[in-house]
């Protein structure tokens, strides 16, 4: 007898919850006079002009080099931004984090410093310094550069949070300076997680780049933009195919690493 | 002459309950002591109070004739290194190897770069290596110390406290995690630092009978008070019921401490 008005109830919650969420999508949409059936109507056709147009034939593989070398170029650009973010990240962090953090102030302003960085999408933030900076490489780099610290501040206070304080009251014991403790019980432990952190960064960064290359007129970015603009659609469709690939490898490298590590 | 004395220390981490009243006590070069008590009764928090790991509320506590209260903080990194420690859950760093381990306990004596930076003396590294053959783990040296038994770990825990060649070692009940076999071994290797070295060792206790069989004296410790204080033959069962609180009131009135 419970069991059955137990499962009536469940019942009921399901069917209530499932008629909300239609008669949300459906306002919605009558809302904002989007139709979802002409949506999925026109599938096929966005299908079929994406197969006719975006292929990549052997006029726009002459392309290839100048390509290759804008995606280096990309590549090397948030990788370089990672790995200054990670330097600024990780005093950030053990400035934030409740375990070495010395005083509540310098913890707030390095949270506050993180928050700010991480809620601005990196798209306005390329907006925000293509106004100070121009279009060139730095206001790209930069872009990357805040939003990573942003992010990494905040994956490292959690790894430096999470980290026992077991070995801390232990070095503690023995005299250990602050710096001591730091470098010899903190960061060994949070460290696996630390780098995982940095690659999966790497990886963002990338995929960002591209985007705000278009902004700023740099990189794979300004490529894909210029090909566009200029209806070369072969040629973006080989853009976007060495993205992908490069994304692709550049995970798999960092999936490796990760399992080296940990 | 006493290595530690302490006077009427007090300690409450909240303004309701007391952890510790009122404990005096004092304990002399190469003597080993127990510290027995229930969960709960400020075991962990008085032996804290030694190298002020926690901070001293009320009382003082004298060790080798500084007064641990009143020091700043690099008078008192500088005692702490007279002071060796070992855990419960031995607190290594569990993914750096045994060797790195053991050489933490020199980082007292250390500069800060020094220290980052691995500068460990040649002499001190042979020290090391000592140890880890007096403790029997020579074998694990470079070995990952989340690989070494509780047992083993422990003894890592043992060499890196004796590295820094202490006055004393406090022991924050070092067997409560090991089974029969390995406490025998860590407790035996405790015994031999005392009579060997003649390294005062204070050690927390759950369990009565090693605490007897292997302490020159036994401090029982109820409620944040001490109720027993002497030689470990004339620890009787009616002072154990009394730290324990396993016997009634009336019985308890008869104790003179």
């Amino acid at each position: 007898m419970n069991e059955k008005v137990m499962r009536n109830h469940r019942k009921r919650q399901t069917i209530i919850f499932s008629i909300i969420i239609i008669v949300l999508t459906y306002l919605s949409s009558d809302i904002t006079n989007f139709n979802i059936i002409h949506g999925i109507a026109t599938l096929p056709e966005a299908v079929k002009w994406i197969f006719s147009n975006l292929f990549i034939n052997g006029e726009t593989l002459e392309r290839l080099p100048k390509i290759l070398e804008k995606l280096a170029e990309t590549i090397l650009m948030s990788i370089a931004a990672t790995t200054t973010a990670t330097v600024v990240s990780i005093f950030l962090g053990i400035m934030g984090s409740k375990t070495t953090g010395t005083s509540t102030a310098l913890g707030m302003f390095a949270r506050f410093v993180a928050s700010i960085a991480r809620n601005i999408p990196v798209v306005a933030w390329a907006l925000i310094l293509l106004l100070s900076f121009g279009q060139n490489s730095v206001t790209g780099y930069l872009a990357l550069f805040v939003g990573s610290v942003g992010f990494l501040t905040r994956a490292f206070i959690e790894s430096i949070d999470e980290a026992s304080l077991s070995a801390v009251e232990a070095l503690r014991a023995t005299g250990a300076t602050y710096f001591q403790i730091v470098y010899k019980a903190v960061i060994p432990q949070c460290l696996p997680q630390m780098i995982s952190w940095i690659l999966f960064m790497i990886e963002t960064n990338i995929r960002s780049a591209t985007l705000v290359g278009i902004l700023t007129g740099t990189g794979i970015g300004y490529s894909f933009d210029l090909y566009y603009k200029t209806l070369n659609y072969n040629a973006v469709a080989l853009v976007t195919f060495s993205i992908v690939l490069s994304v692709i490898v550049i995970e798999l490298i960092s999936n490796h690493i990760r399992k080296v590590i940990l | 002459m006493s290595l530690v004395k302490v006077e009427k220390l007090g300690k409450s981490y909240n303004s309701q309950t007391k952890v510790l009243k009122d404990i005096s006590f004092e304990v002399g070069s190469g003597e080993f002591v127990s510290i027995i008590g229930p969960s709960g009764a400020g075991k962990s928090t008085l032996l804290r109070c030694i190298n002020r790991m926690v901070e001293i509320d009320e009382g003082k506590v004298i060790f080798d004739d500084l007064d641990v209260g009143s020091l700043n903080k690099k008078e008192l990194r500088k005692m702490r290194t007279n002071i060796g420690m070992i855990f419960q859950h031995y607190n290594l760093v569990p993914r750096l190897s045994v060797i790195e381990n053991v050489l933490h306990g020199r980082l007292g004596y250390k500069t800060t770069l020094q220290g980052v930076f691995n500068k460990f003396t040649e002499a001190e590294k042979e020290h090391a290596f000592f140890l880890l053959k007096k403790l029997g783990i020579e074998d694990h040296a470079y070995k990952r110390c989340d690989q070494l038994s509780g047992g083993q770990q422990q003894r890592v825990g043992i060499a890196r406290s004796l590295i820094q060649e202490p006055k004393i070692v406090l022991c924050d009940e070092p067997i409560a995690s090991l089974d029969p076999n390995a406490s025998k071994v860590i407790m035996d290797y405790l015994k031999s630092i005392t009579m060997e070295l003649n390294i005062t060792c204070i050690v927390n206790l759950h369990q009565v009978e090693i605490a007897r069989n292997y302490s020159d004296r036994i401090i029982g410790l109820s409620k944040g008070g001490i109720v027993f204080d002497g030689p470990s033959y004339r620890l009787a069962t009616d002072n154990t019921d009394e730290i324990y609180g396993t016997k009634t009131v009336e019985t308890r009135k008869l104790v003179t401490v």
